[in-house]
C-alpha cells in the first residue's frame, strides 16, 4: 500500500508512514528471529559513552538499558521522554536545578545480577566526568551538569549548574547505556569489546565485520518484552547488498535510511512484501564559509553565497533524487522552537522571490568587489546526499556569476580540511540523536567555544544570545531567543548555509510490526517493541 | 634444494621491508587520521577525546618509533592491534582469510577446470570453430569486470527465482563456514566463486592455448609424431606439461592476486573477506591493519612464488635448483 510521498508532504518534521502500518490495532505475536541490516563494516567498539558512530548503537543498543528515553510507541516526538530504568520522570526541584530520579527495583543484569543506581550512578559519572583515559564523546552535553549523586541504591541525583531545558534531551541520548559500577571499577576499557547490559535482548555472538546476534532476555523488566526469541544484525555497507537482502528476505529491514531510488525500485520489486516509513532526519549539511580567507571574511559576500539559493524550489526537486526534503533554519523542523515558513523567509537564503534575492546578491558581490569570484567547494566523497548537495549548490551560485569547482575528499583529508580550516567553503553536516535544539545548535558558535565550528570566526555577539537562549526556561522567550540567535547566525552575519534536512526512509518487510520511525537513526533502536506477524 | 629454499626467503626479507616502508610512509601521507575519523563527527566539541584517542594509539609518537614499534611487531609475529576495533589484527584477520581463501581455491579450481582443457582444445583446433568460440568466451572473460558479473548474476538469481517462484531468492549474506553447514555455505560462494573463476579462468584459457602452439611446434613434438607415437600421449605427455609452465605462474599470480584482490566482489555478495578489510582500513586510516594486510599479501605473493618456482622443476626436469 504504497501512495506518493506528496500526499504526505506537508508534515514539516513529522514522521510520515507512507505505507499503513497498524501496529496499535493488532496485539502483538511472541517469537520468531529479526534479521536487519547494518549499513556499516563495523563498530569501532561496543563503547557507547565512546563512540559517535550509529553501528554501535544498531549492533549495541538492544543489549542496554538508558535512564529515560524517548517513547518507543512515539518516538517521532521531539518534546516527550519517558523512564527505562526510573519510576517516574522527575519534576525538577532547587529551581529545576535538582532532577531526581528513582530506579526500577528488581532490575538484572543480564550475568544475574541487580542494577541499582550505583551502576546507574557509575555510567554517568563515566559519561559527564570522564576519568583519566577514558573517551566520553559527549561531555560537553552535559556542561550543565555539577554533580551526581546517589544517596542510595534507588536513587540518583542530577545536581545542574544552572536551569535549562537542555538537561532532560540530553539525558535521554540513545548511546548513554547504563554498565555495571563492579566492572567499570575492574577496567574502564571492559565494555569496548564487551558487552553485558540489562537491556531487552542478551548478547550471544559477534563475528567481525559480519553479525552480531542476541537473544531475547527473560528476565526483562518491561513486562511482555522483548516480543521477539533473537535478533540478528548483519553488516553490509553496500546499499544494493541491503536493499537485495529486504527484497528477497534474507533481512527484514534496515535502520539508517535509504535514498528515493532504492525505496522506488524496492517497492516496484517487492510489492506488498515492503512497507516504507518515512521521517525529516535530524541531521543536515551545513555550507560553512572559512571566514580566515578572503573574501569570505567579508560578510556581503556571504550574504551572496545564501542569497543565490533557491531553497524552496530546490528542496522538492532535490527530494526525487536524494536524501534531503524539509526546508529549515538551525532548529530541527518538527520542533516547537524550529523558525515557521515565515520566519524563514524573513532571513537570507529564504527569500520567497528569488529573483529578487539573487538581484541583492548580485548587488553585494559588486560592492565587496567580488564578482566573478572562483571559489573551492570542499566536499566529502558520500554520495548521498553530500554530493548531491554539493552539485546542486554549484548550479545555484553559477547564476549570480560565481565560478565554484567541488573538491570531493575521503572522509579522514574532509575532516582534516576542516579541522585545519583549510578550505574556502566546506560542505560539513550536523548530525544529531535526540532531538535538543538548545544543545544542537552549539555548531554555530564561535570556534573558540565550540570547536567543532569549522568557520572560525570570532563572533562574541552570537556567544551571547546562544547563552540567553540555553538558559532561558521560558518556552516563548526561550523560542523568541532562539530566533534571534538564528537571524544573527544566518542572516546578519551569514556564518553558515542551512540545506534542506535529511530524510529518512526506512523500508521494512510487511510482516515487521511494532517498530516506529523517529528522526534520528540513533533513536528507538533497543527493539523490544518489534514484533513479527508471520 | 633446501639451501635454494632457504636462500629464496631470507632474499624475501629486503622485499618485505621495502614494502612496509612504503606502506608506512603512504599511510601517513593521507590528512587526518583514525581519531579524526572515528570521533571528528561527534565529539560535540570536545577537543580533548581526539586527543585522547592518539595518546592511546601511540599516534603522537614520533614517525621512527611508530615504524620502527611496527617492524619489530611483524619479525616478531605480532601484528598489533587495530586502530580501529581495538581487537588483535591477528584474530581480524584470522576472521577472514577463511571466506577469502575459500574463494580464491574455488576460483582456482573452476579456472583451471576450464581452461586447461579448453585452452588445450582450442590450440589443438586451432582456427576451427570450436578455437573461435573458445576464444570469444576467453575474451568475453577479460572483458568483463567481475564486479559487473556479480552484480548481474546477483539479479538475475533474484529476478529468475521471482518469476519461477513469486519469491525472490539470493544467497546467504553471512558466512557460514563450510564444517558448520555445507549446502548454506556453498549455495552462499558459489555465485561469487563462478563471477571470479571465470575471468580467471579466461586469462589462463588464453595463456594455454599460446603456450600448447608454441610447445605444438616444437621439433621434439614433431620427433615425436615421426616416431609414431598417439597424439594423446604426445599431447598429454610432451606438450601439455611443458605447455603448463607459464600458466603454473599466472596461476600462482592470479591466486596471490586473489587474497587480497576481491575487494569489489566481496562488496557485491557481501563476503566478510580480506579484500573488503584492506579498503575498510584504508578508509578508517587504521595504520595497523592497513600495514599487516600489506604485509600479509607480499608474503602471500613472495611464498606463491617460491611454489611456483619450485613446480617448474617437477614440470621439467631439466630444471634444477640448487
Amino acid at each position: 500500500m504504497y501512495l506518493r510521498t506528496g500526499l504526505l508532504a506537508a508534515g514539516l518534521g513529522l514522521a510520515a508512514t507512507i505505507a499503513a502500518v497498524p501496529a496499535g490495532a493488532q496485539t502483538p505475536k511472541r517469537g520468531g528471529t529479526l534479521v536487519y541490516m547494518i549499513p556499516a563494516d563495523s563498530p569501532p567498539s561496543f563503547d557507547g559513552h565512546r563512540e559517535t558512530t550509529f553501528a554501535t548503537v544498531h549492533a549495541a543498543a538492544p543489549f542496554y538499558s538508558v535512564l529515560i528515553r524517548v517513547p518507543p510507541d512515539n518516538p517521532a516526538s521531539t518534546t516527550e521522554y519517558v523512564c527505562d530504568l526510573c519510576t517516574e520522570m522527575p519534576k525538577p526541584t532547587d529551581d529545576g536545578k535538582t532532577y531526581t530520579f528513582k530506579i526500577r527495583p528488581g532490575v538484572k543484569f543480564h550475568d544475574g545480577s541487580t542494577l541499582t543506581a550505583k551502576d546507574v550512578g557509575a555510567s554517568w559519572q563515566r559519561i559527564v566526568f570522564p576519568p583519566q583515559g577514558v573517551t566520553s564523546a559527549r561531555v560537553s552535553y552535559y556542561a550543565m551538569v555539577d554533580k551526581i549523586e546517589v544517596p542510595d541504591d534507588n536513587t540518583i541525583v542530577f545536581k545542574l549548574k544552572f536551569a535549562t531545558s537542555a538537561f532532560l534531551p540530553a539525558l535521554a541520548d540513545p548511546f548513554t547505556w547504563i554498565y555495571k559500577k563492579e566492572i567499570l571499577d575492574k577496567d574502564q576499557h571492559w565494555y569496548e569489546k564487551n558487552i553485558m547490559g540489562s537491556g531487552p535482548f542478551k548478547f550471544t555472538s559477534y563475528d567481525v565485520g559480519q553479525a552480531i546476534k542476541g537473544a531475547r532476555n527473560p528476565d526483562y523488566y518491561h513486562k511482555g518484552q522483548p516480543y521477539l526469541d533473537a535478533i540478528e544484525g548483519i553488516f553490509a555497507d553496500k546499499q544494493a547488498v541491503r536493499v537485495d537482502a529486504i527484497r528477497a528476505d534474507r533481512a527484514a529491514m534496515e535502520f539508517r535510511g535509504l535514498p528515493p531510488s532504492a525505496r522506488d525500485s524496492l517497492v516496484k520489486e517487492a510489492g506488498k512484501d515492503v512497507v516504507i516509513q518515512e521521517s525529516d532526519w535530524n541531521c543536515g549539511n551545513i555550507i560553512t564559509p572559512n571566514h580566515k580567507k578572503k573574501p569570505f571574511d567579508d560578510v556581503r559576500v556571504r550574504r551572496a553565497l545564501a542569497l543565490a539559493i533557491d531553497q524552496w524550489a530546490g528542496a522538492p526537486a532535490l527530494s526525487k533524487i536524494a536524501t534531503v526534503k524539509t526546508v529549515g533554519g538551525i532548529v530541527f523542523p518538527g520542533s516547537p522552537l524550529a523558525a515557521t515558513k515565515e520566519e524563514l523567509q524573513k532571513m537570507a537564503g529564504y527569500w520567497p522571490d528569488i529573483e529578487k534575492s539573487r538581484a541583492e546578491a548580485r548587488r553585494l558581490l559588486k560592492e565587496a568587489g567580488a564578482e566573478g569570484l572562483k571559489f573551492e567547494l570542499t566536499n566529502r566523497n558520500v554520495d548521498q546526499p553530500y554530493k548531491f548537495v554539493g552539485t546542486w549548490l554549484i548550479g545555484e551560485w553559477k547564476k549570480i556569476g560565481l565560478n565554484v569547482e567541488q573538491k570531493v575528499v575521503p572522509t579522514g583529508p574532509w575532516f582534516q580540511a576542516m579541522r585545519g580550516g583549510n578550505f574556502d567553503v566546506v560542505v560539513d553536516a550536523n548530525c544529531q540523536s535526540i532531538v535538543n535544539p538548545a544543545l544542537d545548535t552549539g555548531k554555530y558558535l564561535p570556534k573558540s567555544i565550540y570547536p567543532e565550528s569549522y568557520g572560525d570566526y570570532d563572533d562574541p555577539k552570537s556567544a551571547e544570545l546562544y547563552n540567553k537562549m540555553l538558559r532561558e526556561s521560558d518556552p516563548k522567550a526561550q523560542r523568541a531567543a532562539m530566533r534571534a540567535y538564528e537571524t544573527h547566525t544566518l542572516d546578519t552575519m551569514a556564518h553558515a548555509i542551512i540545506t534542506p534536512y535529511w530524510f529518512r526512509i526506512i523500508p521494512e518487510r510487511s510482516y515487521v510490526k511494532g517498530w516506529k520511525i523517529s528522526p534520528s537513526h540513533y533513536l528507538n533502536q533497543d527493539l523490544a517493541n518489534i514484533w513479527l506477524d508471520k | 634444494m633446501y639451501r635454494y629454499v632457504v636462500t629464496r626467503l631470507l632474499l624475501a626479507v629486503p622485499t618485505l621491508v621495502g614494502a612496509a616502508a612504503l606502506v608506512f610512509v603512504l599511510m601517513r601521507l593521507i590528512p587526518g587520521d583514525v581519531c579524526v575519523i572515528r570521533l571528528g563527527a561527534g565529539s560535540h566539541g570536545n577537543p580533548g577525546a581526539i586527543e585522547a584517542c592518539r595518546q592511546s594509539l601511540g599516534l603522537d609518537n614520533p614517525l621512527i618509533v611508530q615504524f620502527l614499534d611496527f617492524l619489530g611487531n611483524y619479525f616478531t609475529f605480532d601484528f598489533g592491534t587495530s586502530m580501529w576495533s581495538g581487537r588483535r589484527v591477528a584474530h581480524e584477520i584470522g576472521s577472514r582469510l577463511p571466506v577469502s581463501l575459500q574463494i580464491a581455491l574455488m576460483a582456482t579450481v573452476i579456472a583451471v577446470l576450464i581452461a586447461i582443457p579448453l585452452g588445450t582444445i582450442s590450440a589443438l583446433k586451432e582456427n576451427t570453430w570450436l578455437d573461435h568460440i573458445v576464444r570469444m568466451v576467453a575474451i568475453a572473460g577479460i572483458a568483463t569486470p567481475s564486479f559487473w558479473l556479480g552484480i548481474m548474476s546477483l539479479v538475475l538469481v533474484l529476478d529468475i527465482t521471482y518469476l519461477a517462484t513469486g519469491k525472490a531468492w539470493m544467497p546467504p549474506i553471512d558466512y557460514v563456514p563450510f564444517w558448520q553447514d555445507p549446502l548454506r555455505n556453498l549455495s552462499m560462494v558459489l555465485l561469487p566463486a563462478i563471477t571470479v573463476g571465470y575471468r580467471y579462468s579466461a586469462v589462463t584459457m588464453r595463456m594455454t592455448r599460446s603456450a600448447m602452439l608454441e610447445v605444438m611446434r616444437e621439433d621434439y613434438i614433431r620427433t615425436a609424431r615421426s616416431k609414431g607415437l598417439l597424439e594423446q600421449i604426445i599431447v598429454n605427455r610432451h606438450a601439455l606439461k611443458n605447455a603448463l609452465l607459464p600458466v603454473v605462474t599466472l596461476i600462482g599470480i592470479e591466486f596471490a592476486f586473489l587474497i587480497g584482490g576481491l575487494v569489489v566482489t566481496e562488496q557485491v555478495f557481501n563476503l566478510n573477506g580480506i579484500g573488503r578489510l584492506f579498503v575498510q582500513s584504508v578508509q578508517n586510516q587504521d595504520n595497523v591493519m592497513t600495514q599487516a594486510l600489506t604485509m600479509l599479501v607480499v608474503t602471500v605473493f613472495v611464498l606463491t612464488n617460491l611454489v611456483v618456482d619450485l613446480l617448474y622443476a617437477w614440470l621439467d626436469p631439466r630444471i634444477r635448483y640448487s
